[in-house]
């Protein structure tokens, strides 16, 4: 599903991801994990051509590294950006229009619009209310809804947990699970490794901008180097 | 108390204008952060475009509120092209320079279109022939002319119309999306590019009737009429609270009413020491007000918030 070859992004002189491979086969869960500064979010953003980046990315086989980034979504590739990034003084349900901006079949976009909401009923509570009125983790919701209704075949999420209390972790965890189960392929960065291990089929450990370990999720949980570095044992 | 409500009417007339100007403003300020100083001049070359097009028109006979859409109709297609042009070959490439550096470009872009006009038009001042009725309807014990009328009634439709795309449609949506955060607007697929070229299409529009309206209305037009309307109207889009919709509508009206009303008293009030070709003052004291007691605007929210 996404194959990414020799990525290499630069901030001015420093490089922030040195040649990262890294592949998701189609219905796989991957978690990308590592500490501050390994690269984690680089990589997503530069997969999403969010930042200027060298190396090849393919998805399903076609490459979209020079393809317009505005482009992406309508190849299959969402992404639920770090700091959730929700459209605050639009409503909820505008937001979750946006998700669908690219899809013109107006039924059944409604027709997922009511799955969101099945799927996340806080939202429909908070449908007409404008999205920076809503906690954290409301927002975390909206970003990953919106990014659904665009029905990706990939969704990256770029730390879905961050600045959520641990209830709300939980319950953005699950509903990211209800999602993997839906077969949509997912690539977690994440910083919380022992949930995205969990939840996810492999796991790559990113350090100083290369993945230094790529391994099945249940390997990488036994594994005493990973447990003592980021699992905090 | 006629006088009064002469000056409320003539200052709805000009208000109507001016909202029509600010909203060119705030439009591109919303979504780029960025004042576009040379929106005034395309308000200049719509009036100048209306003023050549509408003297071609007349030999033809037809009546005059058909020369006169005619010459808008001309103007607008024209101010979208100069709008559309302006954004692509002189804001685009510095799209992400430091934000000084597209500021000093729009004021280049003002002397530069000025200038064009200057050596397209003359430097003399056109007259905007008499093709509209212009016999006065009493209202209230004012005078109220069918061009005032219309100017209203234009301007109001306009701007329903307008927060009508923003806030229903697919393509409002995006808009919005945009300004508050361009790089998750591409995310969901938004042609970011193309959403800006749109809005200065837009605004360039509104700033060709915006011109017609005030050579109409002032039967006069010239090539550096767009420097102080641009700057009142950008003066009302900072009164209304920069980058808003309504603060643009609400500025534009306020401030018309308030110099109508400061020209039609002022010699009053000062007996006689001050005329009211000193109304210009107040708008821009009023602007000086507002920067001082409330920076964000009327209508606005915490300014500079992407700066």
């Amino acid at each position: 599903m996404l194959e990414v070859r020799g990525l290499e992004v630069h901030y001015g002189g420093i490089c922030a991801v040195r040649g990262v491979d890294l592949d998701v086969a189609a219905g796989e869960k991957v978690a990308l994990i590592g500490a501050n500064g390994a690269g984690k979010t680089s990589t997503l953003k530069a997969i999403a051509r969010m930042l200027p980046a060298r190396g090849s990315v393919k998805l399903s086989g076609e490459a979209i590294e020079h393809a317009p980034p505005h482009l992406l979504v309508r190849k299959g590739l969402a992404l639920v950006p770090e700091g959730r990034g929700v459209f605050a003084r639009l409503s909820v349900l505008e937001n979750l229009e946006m998700g669908a901006y690219v899809r013109d079949d107006k039924a059944v976009v409604d027709a997922d619009i009511e799955r969101v909401f099945g799927l996340l009923p806080r939202l429909k509570e908070r449908a007409g209310q404008t999205a920076g009125t809503l906690s954290g983790g409301e927002q975390q919701m909206v970003a990953i809804g919106r990014a659904l209704m665009s029905r990706p075949r990939i969704l990256l999420l770029d730390e879905p947990s961050m600045g959520l209390s641990p209830i709300m972790v939980d319950t953005v965890f699950d509903v990211i699970r209800e999602v993997a189960r839906e077969g949509v392929t997912l690539l977690l960065v994440e910083q919380n490794a022992r949930l995205a291990l969990s939840l996810c089929d492999r796991g790559c450990v990113m350090d100083g901008g290369e993945i230094t370990l790529s391994a099945p999720a249940a390997e990488l949980l036994d594994n005493p180097a990973v447990r003592a570095a980021y699992l905090g044992e | 108390m006629d006088i009064f409500i002469q000056q409320i009417i003539n200052g709805l007339v000009l208000g109507s204008i001016y909202a029509l100007v600010a909203l060119g403003y705030t439009m591109v300020y919303g979504i780029l952060g960025l004042i576009n100083f040379a929106h005034g001049e395309v308000v200049m070359i719509g009036a100048l475009t209306a003023l050549t097009a509408i003297g071609l028109l007349v030999p033809s006979g037809l009546p005059g509120p058909v020369v006169v859409l005619g010459g808008l109709l001309i103007a607008i297609p024209v101010c979208m092209t100069v709008g559309f042009t302006i954004e692509r070959i002189a804001y685009r490439p510095l799209r992400n320079a430091p934000r000084l550096a597209p500021l000093i470009t729009a004021i280049g872009v003002s002397i530069v279109l000025q200038q064009l006009a200057m050596i397209g038009w003359g430097r003399n001042y056109h007259t905007f022939p008499p093709l509209l009725p212009a016999a006065p309807h009493q209202f209230l014990g004012a005078a109220i002319t069918d061009l005032q009328i219309i100017i209203i009634a234009t301007a109001a439709a306009l701007m329903a119309a307008l927060v009508w795309l923003v806030t229903r449609t697919r393509l409002g949506r995006a808009m919005r999306a945009t300004a508050e955060n361009p790089a998750v607007a591409r995310l969901m697929g938004v042609d970011v590019d193309r959403v800006i070229s749109f809005t200065f299409v837009l605004g360039s529009a509104l700033a060709a009737v915006a011109g017609v309206m005030v050579a109409a209305n002032y039967s006069i037009a010239h090539y550096a009429m767009g420097f102080m309307l641009g700057l009142k109207a950008f003066t009302a889009a900072v009164l209304g609270g920069i980058g808003n919709l309504g603060g643009a509508m609400l500025g534009g009206l306020l401030l018309g009413i308030i110099e109508s009303l400061a020209a039609g008293y002022i010699g009053d009030l000062t007996g006689g020491f001050l005329g009211s070709h000193y109304k210009d003052v107040f708008a821009f004291f009023v602007l000086i007000l507002v920067l001082v007691f409330r920076p964000s605007g009327l209508m606005g929210e915490k300014v500079a918030e992407r700066a």
